[in-house]
């Protein structure tokens, strides 16, 4: 059996060619579109993925510390830790701001967490592709390589700088923007810093106020402006359980005891996907069906034209014994053509076009199949004006009068 | 095969009802024998293309009878249920623009009716490069009808009309976008066909060159047949 489709799209393979082109770039947009908002999932993921956490203990009737501000004591670690079931507390600080080098900023998130030997804490990055974890107190930073920060560079945070002393990868926060650790205190003091003005401003407000600073009481005084200038807070404490221990049970317990929020794996995932990054997805879906709507637009209109452009021979075909479904089929096959085309094109684009985007962009194989099975779905909808319009030609058409 | 190709008796057509009915064919009667080319003339809106398309089954006559061969194709208010296997396998048509498809090389124009009937593409390729060989095109098989002169597209269609070896062949107005010489040669290959194949041939045409052609000629006007005896002049 002959394919008039197969043979219509050899003989006019440039037509064919160049819409599949258009077609596919539309195809590809949509294709990064959907990558786009699997590269979020997939940040907000590898975020919990690489804290190594099992419990995020916030402040309490807060969705912190990624959704909201949260602010905790940093010595309640302790009594966490003193609990049975728990194997590691950890306290940590989260701070998205610009970094500074020389005359570059990157946005970065600037997680504070405790250094030392204890390099498989919660908090910590899980590996290193180069350089070293933190061993100091202070002043030295791991970084992300989508900062694009090397071993040895010196960056400014607030008003203290940083050495480079390990690179990792993939850590980066639920909004894409990469990590660079540094020690708590530093992140502490990051977070709380003031300009000096700033500060001369407080201490003259202290000490002008006789509450503070009463006659012959001048150790109040300085203990108050002591205060002001230090920072005690964490935004949460991550906590490791014992492998048998119920992540469910361990967050009641602690929410009961200690008077704080408590999030499993499981609600931060729904707190991040659910809602930090919800808005973004129903706008990622907005466009998506959009574009599926030009996408068909455009295969509608483009087979339309075809098959006006064959009227008369659709006439004859009909006038000589052709089936309506051989026409029908014709007609079809083109636009799944078309769309196959298309997706190919798109694929391609996507798979080129990703990688250039700021943001992580994840082009999973599952998306494709989906996105395969779609644009045949709507390749086979939009034939149905033209096949229709085929349908109703009347063979007497083919002769004149 | 009968001696009659195509036989219409009292075979009437009424477009609309009531005051806007309009009889397009009134008790048009017509007979061709298989082997004979016979003219249909008539003026614009005489009747022809409806008996044309009457003849072709395309429309359903309002009253009437035509056979084809011994087959009944419309009688009174009975008619054959599938008319489209009908026009397939019974029936050539020869239009006056060829209207070639134009993706189709010349050997799958003319082979793509029996191969739509279920044919095997090799055998029907083989009966379509048969009869390009008898119409003398056979050396244009592989090109594009876009690539073909109006007299080889004719000739194309023509044997595309004869591919299936159909009873009955209707050509409407076939020379007219020809000169004299290839309108004659038109004429000269549809006879030797209809004697070849055993074909009836009808062909509607206004061209006064080959109206000599025939031996019979139908003539309509306000859709009454009237039947004459041509001179058969046919070119050497």
């Amino acid at each position: 059996m002959i394919s008039l489709a197969g043979r219509d799209i050899l003989h006019s393979w440039g037509k064919f060619i160049f819409t599949g082109i258009g077609l596919g770039l539309l195809i590809g947009v949509t294709f990064v579109m959907a990558g786009v908002y699997r590269g979020m999932v997939d940040d907000g993921k590898a975020l919990l993925d690489n804290s190594g956490a099992d419990l995020w203990v916030v402040q309490q009737n807060t969705l912190g510390p990624y959704a909201e501000s949260s602010s905790l004591n940093d010595d309640l670690y302790r009594t966490i830790s003193a609990m049975p079931g728990v194997a590691e507390v950890a306290n940590v600080t989260y701070l998205t701001m610009q970094v500074r080098k020389e005359e570059r900023d990157v946005r970065a998130m600037v997680v504070g967490i405790v250094p030392g030997d204890r390099f498989a804490a919660p908090g910590w990055p899980p590996y290193l592709v180069a350089g070293r974890y933190l061993t100091r107190g202070h002043y030295e930073a791991v970084a992300d390589v989508a900062t694009g920060f090397v071993i040895g560079d010196t960056v400014r945070i607030r008003r203290k700088d940083f050495t480079i002393v390990g690179l990792t990868r993939r850590m980066v926060s639920s909004s894409g923007d990469p990590m660079i650790f540094i020690p708590l205190k530093d992140a502490q003091e990051a977070q709380f810093l003031k300009d000096n003005d700033a500060t001369w401003q407080s201490r003259r407000r202290t000490e002008a106020n006789p509450a503070f600073n009463q006659p012959g009481s001048s150790a109040i005084t300085q203990a108050v402006i002591d205060s002001q200038t230090t920072n005690s807070f964490v935004n949460a404490i991550l906590v490791r359980l014992d492998a048998h221990v119920s992540q469910d049970e361990m967050a009641q317990r602690i929410s009961r005891w200690k008077r704080l929020t408590v999030y499993t794996r499981a609600e931060m995932e729904e707190i991040l996907l659910g809602k930090l990054i919800a808005t973004s997805a129903r706008q990622i879906s907005m466009f998506l069906v959009i574009l599926a709507i030009v996408s068909a637009a455009i295969i509608a209109f483009i087979i339309y034209t075809l098959t006006m452009d064959k009227i008369r021979e659709i006439a004859v075909l009909k006038l000589i014994g052709t089936r309506n479904r051989t026409i029908a089929a014709m007609i079809m096959q083109q636009a799944l053509v078309l769309g196959i085309i298309g997706f190919v094109i798109g694929k391609i684009t996507a798979a080129f076009a990703a990688p250039l985007f700021p943001k992580h962009v994840l082009l999973l194989t599952q998306d494709a199949f989906i996105g395969l099975f779609l644009v045949l779905v709507i390749s086979a909808l939009s034939s149905v004006i033209a096949i229709r319009m085929a349908l109703k030609v009347d063979p007497a058409e083919a002769i004149g009068g | 095969m009968s001696k009659h190709g195509i036989r219409i008796e009292h075979l009437s057509k009424r477009y609309g009802s009531g005051d806007t009915a309009v009889d397009a064919l009134k008790d048009v009667n017509m007979n061709v024998a298989p082997g004979e080319v016979v003219g249909l003339i008539g003026p614009s809106g005489s009747g022809k293309s409806t008996l044309l398309k009457s003849l072709g089954a395309v429309i359903t006559p309002t009253s009437g009878k035509m056979t084809l061969g011994e087959q009944t194709i419309f009688e009174q208010d009975w008619k054959v249920s599938d008319l489209r296997a009908l026009r397939r396998d019974k029936i050539g048509f020869i239009f006056q623009s060829p209207y070639l498809i134009p993706f189709l090389d010349v050997v799958d124009n003319v082979a793509l009716l029996p191969m739509l009937a279920g044919v095997s593409n090799s055998e029907a390729r083989a009966r379509a490069l048969e009869l390009l060989t008898a119409l003398d095109v056979h050396h244009r098989a592989q090109a594009f009808p876009s690539q073909l002169s109006g007299g080889e597209q004719q000739r194309v269609a023509i044997a595309r009309g004869l591919i299936n070896r159909p009873p009955v062949i209707l050509a409407d107005e076939p020379t007219a976008p020809l000169d004299s010489e290839r309108a004659m040669a038109v004429i000269r290959i549809l006879n030797d066909m209809a004697k070849k194949f055993e074909t009836a041939i009808i062909v509607v045409t206004h061209d006064e060159k080959i109206i000599p052609t025939f031996k019979r000629i139908y003539h309509i006007r306000d859709g009454v047949t009237t039947e004459e005896v041509g001179e058969g002049r046919l070119p050497d």
